[in-house]
């Protein structure tokens, strides 16, 4: 496992006038409609506590209202917490000063925005190197980071477009660029996706998944849709009414899931799909003469020969070394909790 | 039935009251002009100075070349051939009817409020839009400048100044100014959340803020503004005069109290066809810039 990259501990935001005075009485266990019919005090983040891991992948997800954009506006502190701590390795993000906040998010992070938040009055390359004149990096050495980056998303040729010239997906491949563009260890993604139709949104996801097979940052990517999340998610958080209800594997999430508002979300996730052969697999029982299948396939592709021998299957890592096994009844009992 | 007294006579402050009243502030101010009149006069002397420099720039320089210039900045203003003909015809029209050296005043006492205009317009609507304080306190007195009578400002201006350019000049901006900073508060109060806070979470300062984001994306609206100052300063030509600004409402004037019909109208004409002229050179200027934030999607 990697380190733990992002720490976020105790963390209280509570929107309204006299903030300060309701965080004992949230501790006592009002919940989100009661502040709001009681105190007139929007409750946004109730008692978040989540560790993020170095070069992962970390999705956090909820209905609208539940706290999660609100979370990642925490991270480089575009929102102050009411109570609580950010630690990006170790520092206190809190408890910057205005230059040390300033420098932090000129170095360390980077952010993609749902409606993408491009500057409509300068043209892609102004805009993909925002970070870098921000941060007072000299022309030349700017413009070629730029040109690297818009290669990269593939716009090599609309760098002197203007953003709405360009269509929506091409529009967040420049978020994309600029935030990757000061090189942070950290990317914020806000609903990246959540403003484009599905299969500008499935290759967006396949280029985010590529990009970071090499780049290795630490992901944080807010979204509402479980799909998204399952494909992208090394690990899923699972916000509701500004409380974290679940926070583990996909496989957890689904096999496992915490409360009702959890299983709910999951109800009609194609499980076959989804799941990994691994995630199920019986450790103890290993079979040497049976077909073998790979940890990492889903369900889903070992059920036709599962179906032919109807028995089970032993499961081998990459290297080919068996490792577990999986037999029909299991696949079955799996497939039938659905 | 008997009405008590009360009801039917407000009862009002006494004639011996008012009048001490009114004593006491007319002396208090009469005071005040005596002690800093003259400092505050000084304080406007380069204002003054480039007034009087330009005016004599303007009439001084051979009318073939004036217009020329005017024809050139018109156009590159405007992009439109149609506009700089008939500002040809429109500045021809002024010369033969022996207006030019009046209007050469006009435009530029109306070119140095706008500048002035400009120049303290701006900042204070900044100031306005980073913060709802000096909001609540700007707005009401902009009101007040709109809407109060610019007779009775005339008359601590007159007391303080005297009568001539600057007293006038100041009477102009006080009258046109408000449109200029309520456009550029507007402006950047209407900049989008996200663009403003993608600057925010790249770390971006407010001098950065100010200048990358908020200000260019405000532009068209802060020239929006601009064009609605130049029409109010070209409005209060004719009051200005009455304090001795000279320009065309010196004729519209002298023409109201002979009852000289063609000079009132002839003048009056002048400063609309200014007015048009401004108007639209401003506007097609604000809207290019406009298009230029758009781009054009081939």
């Amino acid at each position: 496992m990697n380190k733990i990259k992002i720490k976020i501990e105790n963390l209280y935001k509570i929107f309204g006038p006299k903030a300060k005075n309701f965080i004992q009485v949230v501790r006592d266990g009002t919940d989100k409609d009661e502040l709001l019919a009681k105190h007139n005090h929007v409750l946004g983040l109730d008692n978040i506590n989540l560790d993020i891991y170095d070069q992962s992948i970390q999705v956090v997800m909820g209905l609208s209202g539940s706290g999660k954009s609100t979370l990642i506006r925490h991270i480089n502190r575009l929102i102050e917490p009411t109570e609580g701590v950010v630690l990006v390795d170790n520092q206190d993000v809190t408890q910057f000063d205005k230059n040390e906040l300033l420098d932090f998010r000129r170095t360390r992070t980077g952010m993609v925005f749902q409606r993408f938040g491009l500057f409509p009055h300068q043209n892609i390359i102004e805009n993909v190197k925002l970070g870098l004149s921000i941060k007072g990096v000299d022309k030349s050495e700017s413009n070629e980071t730029a040109m690297y980056w818009i290669d990269k998303v593939g716009l090599n040729g609309f760098e002197f477009k203007f953003p709405n010239q360009l269509s929506g997906g091409m529009q967040q491949r420049v978020g994309l660029a600029r935030a990757l563009a000061t090189d942070p260890d950290i990317l914020l993604m806000d609903e990246a996706f959540s403003a484009l139709d599905p299969l500008i949104r499935s290759d967006m996801q396949d280029q985010l998944l590529d990009l970071q097979k090499n780049l290795k940052k630490t992901i944080v990517f807010i979204t509402h849709d479980l799909d998204e999340a399952l494909k992208l998610g090394d690990s899923i958080a699972i916000l509701n009414g500004g409380k974290l209800v679940q926070n583990g594997k996909p496989e957890d999430i689904i096999l496992n899931p915490a409360d009702d508002y959890v299983a709910k979300f999951v109800q009609d996730v194609n499980r076959a799909k989804v799941l990994k052969v691994k995630s199920i697999m019986n450790t103890n029982n290993q079979l040497n003469d049976a077909p073998k299948i790979n940890m990492n396939d889903s369900i889903e592709s070992c059920l036709p020969t599962i179906l032919e021998t109807r028995a089970a299957l032993s499961i081998v890592d990459d290297d080919n070394n068996i490792i577990g096994s999986i037999s029909d009844k299991e696949v079955a009992s799996i497939l039938r909790s659905n | 039935m008997n009405i008590p007294e009360f009801l039917t006579v407000f009862p009002k402050m006494g004639k011996v009251d008012y009048l001490a009243f009114k004593k006491a502030i007319d002396g208090a101010f009469r005071q005040f002009s005596r002690a800093y009149g003259d400092s505050i006069e000084s304080f406007f002397d380069p204002v003054l100075y480039f007034l009087v420099n330009l005016e004599k720039l303007l009439q001084n320089t051979p009318w073939p070349i004036v217009i020329m210039v005017f024809l050139l900045l018109i156009y590159y203003g405007s992009r439109s051939i149609y506009l700089t003909v008939g500002s040809l015809a429109a500045f021809l029209f002024i010369a033969y009817f022996g207006m030019w050296q009046d209007t050469m005043s006009t435009v530029s006492i109306i070119g140095v409020c706008t500048l002035l205009a400009i120049g303290l317009g701006i900042p204070i609507g900044i100031l306005m839009s980073g913060s709802d304080r000096v909001r609540s306190a700007v707005v009401p007195i902009l009101d007040i400048m709109q809407t109060m009578p610019s007779f009775v400002y005339l008359i601590p201006v007159v007391m303080l100044l005297g009568i001539g350019k600057i007293p006038g000049l100041l009477a102009i901006i006080i009258y046109a100014i408000p449109p200029m900073i309520r456009l550029t508060d507007l402006g950047i109060r209407e900049v989008d959340k996200e663009v403003l806070e993608a600057a925010d979470a790249f770390g971006a300062n407010r001098i950065q803020k100010l200048f990358r984001v908020q200000l260019p994306l405000a532009l068209p609206t802060i020239f929006a503004g601009i064009n609605q100052t130049i029409m109010m300063a070209l409005a209060m030509v004719v009051i200005a005069s009455m304090i001795g600004v000279r320009g065309l409402g010196q004729p519209v004037l002298k023409a109201i109290s002979n009852q000289y019909l063609t000079m009132g109208l002839l003048n009056g004409f002048a400063i609309v066809v200014l007015a048009v002229i401004f108007d639209r050179v401003s506007q097609s200027f604000g809207k290019r810039l406009q298009q230029h934030r758009a781009g054009s999607r081939e």
